[in-house]
Formats: structure tokens, C-alpha cells, sequence
């Protein structure tokens, strides 16, 4: 069919080129069909490559005299049998084909060729490739089925200790910039920093001092600037906390997708996507992305993938800023009031109520309560080297909360007259363990032994599909020189990079198992722990 | 006269090293740890007993009596100091028992057919003089100071005991005792330390470098994260400040987040605590931060605040915690390896209950 489709393509090629000299817009029928004629030429092109490689290296290996007449016209008729051949290892292929070859016919050989793709193609089930010369107009859609077997390919980012992944990124990113335009322009790759310990090998440990920006030119053609300044917001720390960090990712891409033109010839729902991906590639270098942000680009791509393709190009724009707009009031907005509602029933008046770092959503919560008048007071616990609780503490105090605060080492101190704690969460994993910021899991372990009722508050958009036992496999380290502690002039850890032994370990997020957490409040309810998966699966039906 | 001198002289030690002590506890002076501590007030224990004008075992050790409450009440969270004065005491009662030819144990354990059948008799007195006494004092002292000196390495030769190859050991904040300890162990056995920084005065941090100087693997953590490494240590082994006489510690701030962790995760906590330590007092429920906690200076946590906020908001910053006696494994001191609930046992030997009220 490949031989074919040369012929074939040349003359469909004629009229595609004579259609877009006249400028129309081509219908989709005709995109689709140039899409494919680019692919098999692709294809013909690699055929051609390795079928002159094998052939130059059969001639070697075999005698020329006895080979020289069936190869010379076996070579259309080889184009098959080299394809077949390619997926073998080219060894023992080189000896047996050119027997086989008489045997079969060319229709016997095509049908093998075909089955062989398809059994590759099946093999490979999280590539998602555009459909090749082989399949039929449309892809065949998966039966939603109740226990679909998902076969998930593992993030880059806790694969760090192996090194084809790594090389698979750097290629990633380089194919991600604009052609032809050299190196200067691309996404470039960060390196790590510092020794590692070794239980975390697995996962990146950047120096906050050598952020991504610095390694692009300015100005970047690749990647847009207002994506440019959030991914250095968020390697600076700037922007922290799941919440501010969607929120932003989301007024970043409405800019984005204000900005962008569709280019001739494409359909905006295709390219907008292949658009965006470089950019978050790019923020993804900068800091790892968090659980609610992933589900937010998978709601902005599933929407830019929806629009139909007779939009005209303003209404989509208006359309996509919408649903942007939407998604922020409903799922991060409305959801805070909603479970500011669930939980003020909660609190009752003369509460001493322990709240640990800084959760915009417990803050929220806080300071509608005292709104309503509620008596109580509140215990803000911190810990090094972040000391999130300094912002909480700032905020409680505007609103006229009496507070009080500690260090998390203190913890046994003050739990005794605790009467409830209030956590925020940067996750709910559907195992029913809560990820949330490193001290979480120790405040609410704490808390159960001095038998303290443990809620805690998060949005359902932040429930993800992962599971996770422990705080190892998948994490954040951040710098780990925010350990240095400077205490009398002296800086006991300065020089830490040259001891060979000494390694410093800065966390970002740990797990709590869902026994020691009471309750958890969102939108939707309160619900306990482990009646996450049931709320995953009545959002996915949603959708 | 060379008798007033003497006194003077002893007075002035005795003012000298109650200040010291009182120094020390606000942080101002130079930081001594326990074992120095424990040694000078039994030196001046010693002094006070060459130097003291008494004539029988009774005076001595009323003087005794006296300096230790002065010296404990300089300093009350510096619990070696009233360790020793006790045990000063009861070597004084063992030299008395023995010079007058009494066994020592029978005088000393009371039992409830000793209270049926001695109906009341035999207050011993002390008033008994004995010239060899002083002589005798003295010496028992000079055992106890040697002893006392040696402590640091009977529980470091017990190290290998302890700590196997490939192993992973949590300990929080600074302990000389834990230091040596591992240090020892290393020499023959390859292991990783994690270290928790022990905020806000981060004493993990000089743990961990002079850990590393020795050879040793070591991470430092923040306190947030002692519960997220847990699951992946093998042992915890601390020190602490004081262990109290129903087998519970009085340990640095966090210790008890540790503890509950490694219990939580079925990991065996170790105490490395000599004998001085051990103190007589019991934790009294509800445990109230006026007794038995001290607060330090809160400036280093609050450095950042503002000050509008800063008169609004309430700062703790304790310095000890109360771990109890059933999240503790073991207790290894310079006599050797015991259970938290023998802890009792070994005190009735090192103290006699009279002297638990000095």
C-alpha cells in the first residue's frame, strides 16, 4: 500500500498545493488526507534509509554473485519483507528473508506487514499517535468499561536516577522548539544540584539560585512571557500554595490563549494544544507541577480539544477565556465558600483550634468565623525552613483573632488544650491518603495520640487518581540550602557541600495515612477519608 | 584563724558555682552539659566535707541538705546537680550503717513486716561520731567521681551491642553521650544517621557535622519531616536531659513527636542515659508549663515579626518534653542495658527514699 500510496499522493499532493495557492481553507476531509500522505512519505522516506542500509549490508554478508539478479527486482518487492525484517533484530533477518522471499506472494507479505503494525501499535498504549496510513477515518473509541485496566506511563520526574529517561526528556525538549531555529531557542533542561541523599535519588533537587530563566535568551519565541515570569515566580517561590499556584497557572494561559493566531492551515483545536505543551514543559522544569494544576490543564485541553472545528477563531478564543473564568469561580472560588459553610457548623464558641503553615482555604475559613462572630482562638504552628505560619499569623491577626504561635517541636506543649485541628491539603489521593505539606502527617499523628479530632478542608478539584503509600516515592525536594541556619554569627552546615558525608534533606510534601484523619471536608459534603475514589468516579461520570 | 579561712574559702566556691549554674540556664554563660555539671557539684561535695565544720554523720548531712536545696533551687532544671547531693546522702548512710556494724540493707528497705513488727523504734539518729567517717566519706566520693567519669565509655563500648551494618538510626538535637555512642560503633560498622535539627536552636545541626567528621553518612532534617522518614529508619537512639523515676524522659523539645512516631512505626527507641541522670521526681499530671517546663528566650523564633502583630500574639517556645514510659524500648547506661520498668529498682539502690525531698 506504501508503493501505492507514492503514486497515489502525488497527484492528491497536486491539488492540495493548487488549493492553498488559491488560499481557501481546506476542508477537514483534505487535512486529514495531507496529515497522511505526510506520514507515509515520512515513512517511505525511513523505509528507504534502512531498506538501502540492510541491502548494502546483505550484499556484504551474502555471496553478490547469486543474490545480485533476486535482488535487483526484489527491491520494490523487498520494501515489505525489509519492513517485517526492521522489527526483527537485522541479524538473523539479513540471512532468512532473501530465502523466504520466492516462497511468499507480495498480497501474503503485505497482509503479514500489516499485521505485524498492528500488533506494534497495540503494544504501545500510552502513545497517542495521530492515526497512520493503516487505520480507517476515526479513531475507534475505547468502550467505557467499569474496571478499565489503565496502564499509566510514569512521570518523568521520579525517574530520575535512570538515565534513558533522562536522555528522552532532553529530546523531548529539544523537539519542542521551533524548527530550524537553532539551539538558543529551546527549552533548556535544568540540572541538579548538590549531593543527594540517597533514598531520593529518584527525584530533582534544583538550587533555587540558578532558576530556569537564566539559561533562556530573551526574547524567547518558544515559550510566552507572561509563562516566562510564572515559571520564575514559582522556582522563587513567589507564588506558593496549590490554590495561588492554579490560579495563576490559569490567568497565565487566558493570556495565552488571548495572544495566540491561529497559523494557516491548522485547526485551532489541534495546535493550541501542541502549543501549550512546550509551555508546560517549560513550568514543569521550573517546579514540578501539583496535583490540582495537572487537573486544570487536563480541563484546559480537554476544552480547546471540544471546540468545533467551524468556530470561527474569535468566538473560540471568547469561548476558552470563558470556561477559564468558569472553572476558577466554580471549583476554587465557590468551593471555598461552600466549605467555609460545611465547616463554621463545626466550630463552636470558646474552640482553641491549631492550624499548621499556611492554607489559603483555613485561613478563608478562620476569618468567616470570626465574621459570623464565632468565639474562639487559634494556634498557628510553623516549622523551618519554610515558616508558612508567619503569613497565617499575619492574616488571623488582621482579622482580630487572638492567636498564638509555636514551632512544630512544641506540639506536644500545646495539644493538650487544642479542642480541634484544621489542615489544608495540597492533594487527596484516591488510596485515601492526604498529601499535603511536610509536618502534616506528624501534626495529625500527634493529635490522635492526645485524642484531638483532625479535619481536614480541600477542593474537590484537587483529588487525584495517584495512589501513594509513603512520603517517599513521589515528593519535592527543594533547596537544600534553606537548612543553613545562621545562630550567634556562626553557620554550623556553611560548607556542607564539601563534607563528602553530610547531606541535607528539605522535603516538600509528605502523605498521611487516612487513620489518623477524621474528617474531610469539601464541596461536595463531608465525607470521610476513604470516600475519595467514590467522588473521583461520580466526577468522572460527570465528565 | 585557718578554720574561718577554710570557710570562707568553701562559701566562696559554693557562691561561685551557683552562679555558674544560674548562668547557665539563661543561656548567657558557657553551655556545660550534664556530665561536667555532675562532676563539679560532687568535687564540691567533696570540698564541703573535708572542708565543713561537723562532728557527726547528722550535721554532715544536714549541711549537705542545705547546700544541695540552695544549689537546685539556682538552677531546678539542672536535675544532676540534686542527683548527686542525694547520692552524696546515701553514701553517707552506707559509711554510717558500716562503721556501726549494721548490715545495710535491712535498715534501709521498708517493708511492710519491718513497719508491723518495728512498731516505730529505731529513728535512726546519726548522732554517732566515728572518726574514720570523714576518711571513709571521702572516698566513697572518689569512687563516685570516678565512676562518673567513666560513664561516657562504659555506654560507648556497648555501641556494637546496639547498631548492626546497613543500619539506619534517627536521633534529634545534640547529646555528647549519642555522639560517642555512634562514634564508637563506626569504627567497625558502616550505618547512616539522620539527624533532626532540633528548632529553633538547631543543635542537630553541630550533631550532624561533627558526625560526618567522623566518618559517618549523615542527612540533617527539619523536625516537619520526622514523621515522613520514619518508615525507612531501623532504630532511634536519643539522649536526654533527665530520666525520671517511673521510667519516663524529660528530653528536648520533640522528643515526643519522635517517640510517637517510632512507635507508630514499631521502631525501637533507645535511650543512652548514664546514671547520674536518673532522678527521683515523677511527672505530675496535668503536666503544668509552671512547674516543669522552662521556656527560652523567644527572640530566635520572632526575629521577623512585626511589632503591631507581635503585641497581639502569644509565643511558646518550651525546652523540654515528657516522653512516657511506654514508648521507650531501652535505657542503656554505664551499668548496662534495662527495661523502662526497672528503672524503679535501680533507684531505690542509688537513692534512699528519705532524700527524695531534699
Amino acid at each position: 500500500m506504501a508503493d501505492s500510496g507514492v503514486t497515489d499522493g502525488a497527484e492528491k499532493k497536486e491539488d492540495i498545493t493548487r488549493v492553498k495557492n488559491e488560499g481557501k481553507e481546506l476542508s477537514k476531509e483534505e487535512k486529514q488526507r495531507l496529515r497522511k500522505e505526510k506520514k507515509s512519505q515520512k515513512k517511505n522516506k525511513e523505509k528507504k534509509d534502512e531498506q538501502d542500509a540492510l541491502a548494502s549490508e546483505r550484499e556484504k554478508n551474502c555471496a553478490p554473485s547469486t543474490l545480485s539478479q533476486p535482488a535487483a527486482h526484489k527491491e520494490p518487492a523487498a520494501s515489505p519483507p525489509v519492513q517485517a525484517a526492521v522489527s526483527e533484530p537485522p541479524a538473523p533477518a539479513a540471512g532468512a528473508p532473501p530465502a523466504d522471499k520466492p516462497a511468499k506472494s507480495k498480497a501474503e507479505l503485505k497482509a503479514e506487514r500489516r499485521a505485524r503494525q498492528e500488533a506494534e501499535r497495540a503494544s504501545k498504549p500510552g502513545k497517542k499517535g495521530d492515526p497512520g496510513p493503516q487505520s480507517t477515518a476515526g479513531k475507534p473509541k475505547a468502550p467505557p468499561s467499569e474496571l478499565q485496566p489503565v496502564v499509566k506511563r510514569l512521570p518523568e520526574h521520579v525517574q530520575v536516577d535512570n538515565p534513558e529517561v533522562l536522555k528522552k526528556l532532553a529530546k523531548k525538549l529539544e523537539r519542542q522548539q521551533t524548527p530550524g531555529r537553532g539551539a538558543a531557542l529551546k527549552i533548556p533542561l535544568r540540572s541538579d544540584y548538590g549531593y543527594k541523599v540517597s533514598l531520593f535519588s529518584h527525584l530533582h533537587q534544583y538550587s533555587r539560585k540558578a532558576p530556569l530563566t537564566q539559561q533562556l535568551s530573551i526574547p524567547s519565541t518558544v515559550i510566552h512571557p507572561v509563562i516566562v515570569r510564572l515559571g520564575l515566580q514559582y522556582s522563587q517561590g513567589i507564588v506558593a500554595g496549590s490554590n495561588a499556584r492554579s490560579v495563576a497557572l490559569l490567568h497565565a494561559f487566558k493570556q495565552v490563549i488571548r495572544d495566540y493566531v491561529t497559523p494557516p492551515n491548522e485547526e485551532l483545536s489541534r495546535d493550541m494544544v501542541n502549543k501549550l505543551k512546550p509551555y508546560i514543559s517549560f513550568l514543569n522544569q521550573c517546579r514540578p507541577l501539583s496535583a490540582s494544576m495537572g487537573n486544570a490543564i487536563k480541563y484546559i485541553k480537554k476544552e480547546i480539544s471540544n471546540i468545533p472545528s467551524q468556530c470561527k477563531e474569535e468566538e473560540a478564543k471568547t469561548k476558552l477565556q470563558d470556561c477559564i473564568d468558569r472553572y476558577i469561580r466554580e471549583k476554587i472560588v465557590l468551593a471555598a465558600s461552600a466549605i467555609s459553610k460545611y465547616a463554621i457548623e463545626k466550630i463552636s464558641d470558646g474552640d482553641v483550634i491549631l492550624v499548621y503553615g499556611c492554607s489559603s482555604l483555613v485561613n478563608h475559613i478562620l476569618c468567616e468565623a470570626s465574621e459570623k462572630h464565632r468565639k474562639f482562638r487559634v494556634i498557628v504552628v510553623d516549622s523551618r525552613p519554610r515558616l508558612e505560619g508567619r503569613e497565617a499569623l499575619r492574616r488571623l491577626v488582621k482579622h482580630g483573632i487572638s492567636c498564638t504561635y509555636v514551632l512544630i517541636s512544641a506540639l506536644s506543649y500545646v495539644l493538650p488544650e487544642v479542642s480541634k485541628v484544621f489542615l489544608g491539603a495540597h492533594a487527596l489521593l484516591a488510596n485515601g491518603y492526604v498529601m499535603s505539606r511536610v509536618g502534616t502527617s506528624q501534626i495529625a499523628l500527634v493529635a490522635k495520640a492526645f485524642n484531638v479530632p483532625v479535619l481536614v478542608c480541600c477542593e474537590t478539584y484537587k483529588f487525584c487518581e495517584r495512589v501513594q503509600t509513603d512520603s517517599f516515592v513521589s515528593n519535592e525536594l527543594d533547596d537544600p540550602d534553606d537548612l543553613m541556619v545562621t545562630r550567634k554569627g556562626k553557620t554550623q552546615l556553611e560548607g556542607w557541600q564539601q563534607v563528602s558525608q553530610l547531606g541535607l534533606l528539605n522535603l516538600v510534601y509528605d502523605v498521611t495515612p487516612p487513620d489518623f484523619v477524621d474528617l474531610v471536608i469539601t464541596d461536595l459534603g463531608m465525607i470521610p477519608c476513604t470516600s475519595v475514589p467514590v467522588v473521583l468516579r461520580v466526577k468522572n461520570v460527570d465528565q | 584563724m585557718p578554720g574561718a579561712d577554710k570557710n570562707t574559702d568553701l562559701s566562696e566556691r559554693i557562691e561561685a558555682f551557683l552562679a555558674d549554674l544560674k548562668r547557665g540556664g539563661t543561656g548567657a554563660g558557657p553551655l556545660r552539659g550534664s556530665a561536667e555539671t555532675a562532676r563539679e557539684t560532687t568535687a564540691l561535695l567533696r570540698r564541703i566535707t573535708a572542708q565543713a565544720r561537723w562532728s557527726s554523720a547528722g550535721d554532715l548531712m544536714e549541711i549537705i541538705r542545705k547546700e544541695g536545696r540552695r544549689m537546685t533551687a539556682a538552677q531546678p532544671s539542672e536535675t544532676t546537680v540534686g542527683n548527686m547531693v542525694r547520692r552524696v546522702l546515701k553514701i553517707i548512710r552506707e559509711e554510717y550503717a558500716r562503721s556501726r556494724g549494721s548490715s545495710e540493707e535491712t535498715d534501709q528497705q521498708e517493708s511492710l513486716h519491718k513497719l508491723l513488727t518495728s512498731g516505730g523504734l529505731s529513728e535512726e539518729n546519726f548522732r554517732q561520731h566515728f572518726p574514720t567517717l570523714k576518711a571513709n566519706v571521702i572516698e566513697a566520693i572518689n569512687e563516685l567521681l570516678t565512676e562518673l567519669e567513666g560513664t561516657t565509655y562504659n555506654i560507648a563500648m556497648q555501641a556494637l551491642e546496639h547498631i548492626h551494618s546497613n543500619e539506619v538510626i534517627m536521633t534529634i538535637g545534640r547529646s555528647r553521650t549519642v555522639e560517642d555512642f555512634l562514634k564508637d560503633a563506626a569504627r567497625k560498622r558502616k550505618f547512616h544517621v539522620i539527624v533532626a535539627e532540633c528548632a529553633p536552636f538547631c543543635q542537630g545541626h553541630k550533631m550532624a557535622t561533627s558526625l560526618s567528621q567522623a566518618e559517618i553518612e549523615t542527612t540533617v532534617i527539619p523536625d516537619a519531616a520526622i514523621f515522613a522518614v520514619m518508615s525507612r529508619v531501623n532504630k532511634v537512639i536519643i539522649g536526654t536531659q533527665t530520666v525520671l523515676a517511673n521510667g519516663g524522659l524529660r528530653a528536648v523539645n520533640g522528643t515526643h513527636t519522635l517517640a510517637l512516631a517510632a512507635k507508630h512505626h514499631s521502631t525501637p527507641l533507645i535511650v543512652c542515659a548514664p546514671m547520674f541522670k536518673l532522678s527521683p521526681q515523677v511527672p505530675y499530671f496535668p503536666f503544668s508549663p509552671s512547674h516543669s517546663y522552662e521556656q527560652r528566650s523567644v527572640t530566635h523564633s520572632l526575629w521577623w515579626v512585626r511589632r503591631e502583630i507581635l503585641s497581639k500574639v502569644n509565643v511558646y517556645c518550651p525546652v523540654f518534653d515528657y516522653v512516657p514510659p511506654e514508648l521507650i524500648t531501652l535505657f542503656i547506661s554505664n551499668i548496662g542495658g534495662n527495661a523502662p520498668s526497672y528503672i524503679y529498682r535501680l533507684m531505690s539502690e542509688l537513692y534512699h527514699p528519705e532524700d527524695h525531698e531534699l
